[in-house]
């Protein structure tokens, strides 16, 4: 028989290659250092981080065994996202203190390090099962970093938490696309995709009630990896327990692979809306219920939150919101909105991840009321913080309104172009009354910080890493606010890309 | 020069407000007197704007264009007409004579309050100057921080619920109103293929008339908001109370001007049908606020919160000259915000005066003020009678030739709005008598210094121009007269479609593009006043 060998243009997966012999690098650097590197090993794992971006950008596009790889403009861009975020994550570690770390400093910043290695390669997967793999590598380092602070019992119990509904999601992830595989004998996604519909138009009612399975199993999974409603319970409790750096990796790094995953099986796979030669299944409203819910309960149950980083939580469950709101709209502006929101809610978020470790550092609290006086102890970091969470409110012209601009704008351009989408329109509504809500609570963070009652606030004194991380923040979303093109054109492009087929 | 000259007016408060953060926080005489030259500096810039504007020409002037957000659609365009030309110097006098009168009131955090005033002046100034719907919407949200900071950190004692109020309601009405945006701008991709926020080209596309009712619905809500109109009022006296002087002044100077600004460059352009489908629900409103905003001033013990609740009639009287849909009305309507910008603008630095000294600002708390502060009484006089609306000062021409459009309207509106005027008489006269004639009852009111030098400096532009306005109006009203005939042949266009929609019509000229003159001679009696 003659078997031939696809072309593997192993050069496309320079990046993830070169981030995962440098995360080996990390942790035996440390080793070999007995341990006393101190931070000189952070600062190579930004270094590495830092390289691989270079070597991302200049690795073009294409595809690489068979279809299984492919660079396009949707992995390139998410591929920036995770590595910025890692970047800022790293950024923001420094200041753990060697106590809390007990000397592993190698482990936790090569775990990050693989953690990103698998998102990068989620987002190059074109087909089910790679992407299972890349899901995994992400998440089961973000397990043991969850709980990396041994001694501290939130963490534990956050570690504990998401490991069970990490694995409980995966599970029924897997289960689901053991279905579609079943359903449509490819896990490449197009050719499934194609089979699917072509099955759905032969004998429709026989396979009906498995696709409704294998959709709402999926869905759960993803569900529960983005922390949308009903499945977000576990997002607070992890988020407070978590190290603050792996809390600010974890709501954006892991959260945009979520997408990524969500993008590719989902839209790519299973196109939103019935339409009788492409998708067999409508699981629009179903998801549009689920981003309702994720603004509603988000925003409503943040108000009420003390704690910083719990606050966040629920804020970042909000946001997820959003970001289903233009993953539904499955117009040219849809996945180009989500790439844009993702990528300003990156900068705001990583940014304001940065302040609360510092003063979580300095203070032993994340707790808002001690941020009271916060603003005379240390003016430059409240400015930051304010600009950021202005950002993440939606206030012009940050980034974080142009993200909210643009995914609103693609539901809306949905919701006119047919009338069976009118219900988007709803959608919409429901995430302007939920920005309201939002404006609530974080506007409350800044009265603390400003107008609050004086606490005894030391002045927070910042490492470099530190107060670069929060200069690419601030820079960030300040600068994609004010000249927002170059994102956006770059963004434009990932619905066009090679593997993304939109009827 | 005078193609840049909008941009410099919009951004150089912003420059000046980089400059003062970069003053150490402690040279507090320096980052007052960088903050007032490069207030003076744009106030002068405003007058140069006024001083080229050509007050013959229909269409936009000092128009600029350049793309922002290329794949979007989203410009950078600027331009005036007679209307955002009053509006911006009125705004840049009102900073700088904030910023002279909060010299020695600011004592803490003074250099973000510096900062703020100069933001919140780019801020204003932007919405005035922007005909981009993205780029109007985004000034319109920038000065809401400065304002919420403004408020919350230098305010009176319950400043942080007035501010988060202000902050909440004016953000819920301006999110309905980027939905609004949004509908808009893909309904004009639609009916010419190219996507675009350019509200000049936008004025050409006819919108189905169920859709301009909602349309219509959602920027009049924002809008209606930060006037505020009956019911919608409820933050401003929280606001306007708490607020420091000079926060007040330009919240009442200016950002309630932003929602009747709104209404004349946005609302009634683009939605004509709807508008005349409006008009007489927010001319019954306008009533409402205007008898409402009297009969509750009347009862207020606080002299701020009396100025606040007028702020309400007399916003009422604007928004019922505006929807007279009639030229005089109109007309008196764009005037009356200047002229309420200047004169409430000028109540409130007298009662901030009055409690820098006194740290009260009960009515019941003065009395015979007369006797110890003279001058202060003098000019306190002079603007009460402003406000009132007395002949030879401002007040009367607005209010003249807004009743005089209602009545061309309607005249049950006229007659009935014409009791606020009355009323407006009553309470501004007896908060007078109270204050300052009788009795010293107070042994703290002995001592009351009369006013000083630089406090005299903030009135007498005022009062001059309550006089100026009062006695020769013709300069502004000829500027603004071009501006509000273009609004009403807008205004004209759809209702003459909606009326003759059988009928062949020859086609309506189009404004702006290239800033034309209008062909078609209007009378100012529309369509909609039949």
């Amino acid at each position: 028989m003659d078997f031939q060998l696809p072309e593997y243009n192993l050069q496309l997966m320079l990046p993830e290659i070169v981030l995962f012999v440098w995360a080996l690098v990390v942790l035996s650097f440390d080793l070999a250092t007995k341990r006393k590197s101190g931070s000189a090993v952070g600062y190579l794992a930004m270094a590495g981080v830092l390289i691989t971006g270079i070597v991302l950008a200049f690795t073009g596009h294409g595809q690489g065994f068979g279809q299984m790889f492919v660079a396009d403009s949707m992995a390139v861009f998410f591929k920036m996202i995770f590595l910025c975020a890692a970047f800022m994550a790293i950024g923001s570690s420094f200041g753990i203190t060697k106590d809390k770390i007990v000397n592993h400093r190698g482990e936790f910043l090569g775990l990050m390090l693989f953690s990103t290695v698998g998102m990068m390669f989620l987002a190059s997967s074109n087909e089910l099962l790679s992407l299972y793999v890349g899901l995994e590598l992400t998440t089961i380092p973000l397990f043991a970093l969850a709980a990396f602070f041994k001694d501290d019992k939130l963490s534990v119990e956050a570690g504990i938490k998401y490991l069970v509904v990490g694995a409980f999601s995966s599970a029924l992830l897997l289960y689901g696309i053991s279905f579609l595989y079943g359903l449509s004998g490819s896990t490449d996604l197009l050719l499934m995709r194609l089979n699917l519909a072509a099955s759905a138009l032969m004998d429709y009612p026989k396979v009906a009630m498995v696709f409704v399975l294998a959709t709402i199993t999926i869905l759960a999974g993803l569900g529960f990896k983005l922390a949308l409603p009903p499945f977000h319970q576990w997002a607070p409790d992890v988020y407070q327990g978590a190290p603050t750096p792996v809390t600010a990796f974890l709501s954006v790094a892991s959260k945009a692979a979520g997408l990524v995953a969500f993008a590719k099986i989902m839209v790519i796979g299973l196109f939103a809306y019935y339409d009788p030669f492409v998708a067999p299944i409508d699981w629009g409203m179903l998801v549009g219920i689920m981003a309702g819910s994720a603004m509603i309960v988000g925003n409503v149950l943040a108000v009420r939150q003390t704690n910083m980083k719990r606050m966040l939580a629920y804020s970042s469950i909000a946001h997820a919101g959003y970001i289903m709101v233009g993953m539904l709209a499955m117009n040219e502006l849809g996945l180009a909105s989500v790439g844009f929101y993702m990528f300003a809610y990156m900068f705001a978020n990583m940014g304001i991840f940065a302040v609360v470790a510092l003063i979580e550092e300095r203070t032993g609290s994340a707790e808002i009321p001690d941020y009271g006086g916060f603003s005379k102890s240390s003016p430059f970091l409240a400015v930051s913080m304010t600009i950021m969470l202005l950002s993440l409110t939606g206030i012009p012209p940050l980034a974080g309104f142009f993200g909210k601009f643009y995914v609103f704008a693609a539901a809306i351009r949905q919701a006119g172009s047919d009338p069976v989408h009118q219900w988007m329109y709803w959608l919409v509504g429901v995430g302007l009354l939920t920005s309201v809500v939002a404006l609530y609570y974080y506007a409350n963070v800044i009265r603390t910080m400003y107008f609050g009652a004086q606490t005894d606030v030391p002045r927070i004194e910042f490492t470099a890493p530190a107060l670069t991380v929060i200069l690419i923040g601030v820079i960030g979303t300040v600068v994609f606010g004010l000249m927002p093109n170059v994102v956006v054109e770059f963004a434009s492009q990932i619905p066009i890309s090679d593997m993304i087929i939109l009827p | 020069m005078e193609s840049l000259i909008l941009s410099l007016l919009i951004f150089f408060p912003l420059l000046g407000a980089i400059l003062v953060a970069l003053v150490p926080s402690n040279q507090h005489s320096t980052i007052k007197g960088v903050s007032l030259i490069v207030s003076i500096i744009t106030m002068i810039l405003s007058f140069a704007v006024y001083s080229w504007f050509d007050e013959v020409a229909t269409g936009m002037q000092f128009e600029v264009n350049y793309s922002w957000v290329t794949s979007l659609g989203i410009n950078y365009h600027l331009g005036i007409d007679g209307i955002s030309l009053l509006l911006l110097v009125l705004t840049t006098i009102l900073t700088v004579l904030c910023i002279i009168s909060s010299w020695n009131s600011v004592t803490k955090g003074v250099k973000g309050y510096f900062v703020s005033m100069l933001l919140l002046s780019t801020g204003m100034l932007g919405v005035f100057c922007a005909l981009d719907l993205f780029l109007f919407y985004v000034f319109w949200e920038v000065m809401l921080v400065p304002m919420y900071f403004l408020i919350g950190v230098w305010g009176g004692p319950r400043r942080v619920y007035a501010a988060i109020k202000f902050v909440l309601f004016t953000m819920f009405g301006s999110l309905l109103m980027l939905v609004a945006l949004l509908y808009i701008y893909f309904q004009y991709q639609a009916f010419s293929g190219e996507y675009t926020f350019d509200l000049l080209k936008i004025m050409g596309m006819p919108i189905a008339n169920q859709a301009q009712l909602w349309l219509f619905g959602a920027f009049a809500l924002a809008f209606a908001i930060k006037v505020p109109l009956w019911p919608l009022h409820t933050w401003l006296p929280d606001a306007h109370v708490q607020a420091p002087t000079a926060g007040s002044v330009i919240l009442a100077g200016v950002l309630l001007k932003m929602g009747t600004y709104g209404f004349i460059r946005i609302c009634l352009p683009l939605f004509p049908d709807a508008t005349i489908t409006y008009m007489p629900w927010i001319c019954v409103l306008a009533i409402i606020a205007i008898i409402y905003g009297a009969l509750v001033s009347m009862v207020q013990k606080d002299i701020k919160s009396l100025v606040a609740f007028s702020s309400v009639s007399h916003m009422g009287f604007v928004m019922l000259g505006l929807f007279a849909l009639n030229m005089q009305g109109m007309q008196g309507a764009v005037l009356q915000m200047i002229n309420h910008g200047v004169s409430t603008g000028a109540l409130f630095l007298i009662v901030g005066m009055i409690y820098e000294r006194r740290h009260t600002r009960m009515i019941a708390d003065f009395g015979g003020i007369a006797k110890v502060m003279p001058v202060f009484s003098a000019f306190f006089m002079i603007v009460t009678l402003s406000s009132i609306g007395l002949p030879f000062t401002n007040g009367f021409v607005g209010e003249f030739l807004i009743l005089l459009g209602a009545f061309k309207a309607n005249y049950i509106y006229g007659v009935v709005a014409a009791s606020g005027v009355i009323l407006a008489a009553c309470y501004m006269l007896w908060m007078y008598q109270r204050v300052i004639f009788g009795r010293v009852t107070h042994e703290e009111n002995k001592k009351l210094t009369d006013l000083t030098g630089r406090e005299k400096l903030v009135l007498i532009p005022l009062v001059i121009l309550i006089f100026w306005i009062g006695i020769y109006p013709k300069p502004f009203l000829r500027r603004i007269e071009p501006a509000v005939k273009v609004v009403l042949s807008q205004v004209s266009r759809a209702s003459t479609v909606q009326l003759n929609e059988k009928f062949e019509l020859e086609p309506v000229p189009v404004y702006g593009e290239t800033g034309e003159v209008l062909e078609k001679t209007l009378t100012d009696n529309t369509g909609a006043n039949r």
